[in-house]
């Protein structure tokens, strides 16, 4: 049986990507911020998860305005790094797992969530830099990934409730795949930003932790928090943390902490990362 | 689990969205408005597109169904104009980063600040909440 071990969250900062393709990830200005990834890079080589479900989404890359789909699912084998506008980020290609993800995609659509399967797609930087930060450099991504792209940026998106209930159906319908295979889920993006209008800059440190603090142990409290709340409190682009409740869903009732790290700032945006573990 | 508290009255909800100071939340109705501002930025994705873009900015724009208002702020790089016309920033980015602007400097011409006071600002915290998060409620 394929069984979720582990969650992480991780913002997906573009600029992320830059430090590590430009290796300037120990200077003074990312080194604090990717020393908080140590650990998790240490602890995903003793890990070693076959497949990484990777909750993210897509920045006018692979999609456009012709179609909004509000939950799709990578079912295909390969995705290349979308060209963003610079060209493609030079990063392995990203194996997928077409076998698990069709079992999810079957299983949600019988469990009444409506997804849209994706073929063929780009990967932009919502994807690729979470993999860059939890596995570094290597010539060949570790573990296979199934890309789960949320619609962020149109309103109205998907409500917490809606993406937490998604991610228990993501874990039932890992948990009915034969095979055994370790399965993390990764939610990405946040934490608080706001990338547009005279309110740019916002960032809200006091906020972001409390959101952390909610991830952890038996509280649903998380799943709760109306859209109207992220757009006040994080910025409008801090509602990407609604993709962190999918990861949180998918753990069960009750998460361990092994990691934790915040940082402010990167670019325009505060930089949140955690890593939990379903506790029975 | 307990009962969602389920979004009942739409007109609220999206009323609630407008009550954001310095804030354009990019609904349904600002990307029905925005449409073809965004699907031109995506088109220059493709380097032959920025190619001739570059070459004639205005020619390129007159191939695309946007308002003459629309098609100014373009070609001046105003880009909360081009929010309150349905630009959306992701879309929007494509056009600052054909012009070779960083993120972050793109995003402080949008503030009251110079580039270096926005940079400044976020090295210092960012912009704080305070005051920030109501028109309404003056919070």
């Amino acid at each position: 049986m394929a069984r979720i071990t582990a969650g992480v969250g991780s913002s997906h900062v573009p600029l992320l990507g830059v430090a590590v393709d430009q290796g300037k990830t120990r200077d003074d200005y990312f080194g604090p911020i990717f020393a908080g990834y140590d650990w998790t890079r240490e602890w995903e080589k003793a890990e070693k998860p076959d497949v990484v479900i990777l909750v993210f989404n897509d920045h006018a890359s692979a999609f456009d305005m012709k179609i909004v789909p509000t939950f799709a699912i990578g079912c295909g084998d390969h995705y290349k790094p979308a060209d963003e506008g610079w060209g493609p980020r030079k990063v392995p290609d990203v194996e997928g797992h077409a076998d698990l993800a069709w079992h999810i995609a079957q299983s949600l659509i019988l469990d009444d969530f409506d997804m849209t399967i994706i073929n063929e797609m780009d990967v932009d930087h919502g994807l690729t830099v979470p993999l860059s930060m939890m596995f570094g450099t290597p010539d060949k991504w570790p573990a296979k990934v199934v890309p789960l792209a949320v619609n962020v940026v149109t309103y109205p998106v998907p409500s917490g409730n809606r993406c937490w209930a998604l991610g228990e159906a993501i874990r039932r319908a890992v948990e009915s795949f034969p095979e055994d295979l370790n399965v993390q889920i990764w939610g990405t993006g946040g934490m608080s930003h706001q990338l547009q209008g005279p309110r740019a800059g916002l960032l809200n440190r006091e906020w972001d932790n409390a959101f952390l603090d909610m991830l952890v142990g038996d509280s649903d409290a998380a799943r709760w928090i109306p859209h109207i709340e992220y757009l006040r409190e994080t910025g409008s682009e801090g509602i990407e943390m609604v993709m962190w409740l999918i990861m949180r869903g998918a753990l069960g009732p009750k998460t361990r902490l092994l990691h934790r790290h915040y940082h402010i700032p990167c670019s325009n945006t505060a930089i949140g990362h955690i890593v939990l573990e379903p506790e029975d | 689990m307990t009962q969602a508290p389920a979004i009942r009255d739409i007109h609220a909800y999206l009323a609630e969205l407008e009550d954001i100071p310095g804030t354009r939340v990019y609904t349904a109705a600002r990307a029905r408005k925005g449409y073809h501002i965004n699907q031109f930025a995506m088109s220059l994705m493709t380097p032959e597109n920025r190619a001739r873009f570059r070459a004639d900015e205005a020619a390129y724009l007159d191939e695309w169904p946007i308002s003459a208002e629309a098609k100014a702020a373009l070609l001046a790089r105003d880009y909360n104009a081009l929010l309150d016309m349905g630009g959306n920033i992701y879309f929007l980015s494509k056009l600052f980063s054909s012009d070779g602007i960083p993120f972050a400097e793109a995003v402080s011409t949008m503030t009251d600040m110079t580039w270096p006071e926005y940079r400044q600002m976020m090295l210092d915290g960012g912009r704080s909440p305070e005051g920030q998060r109501s028109i309404k409620g003056g919070y």
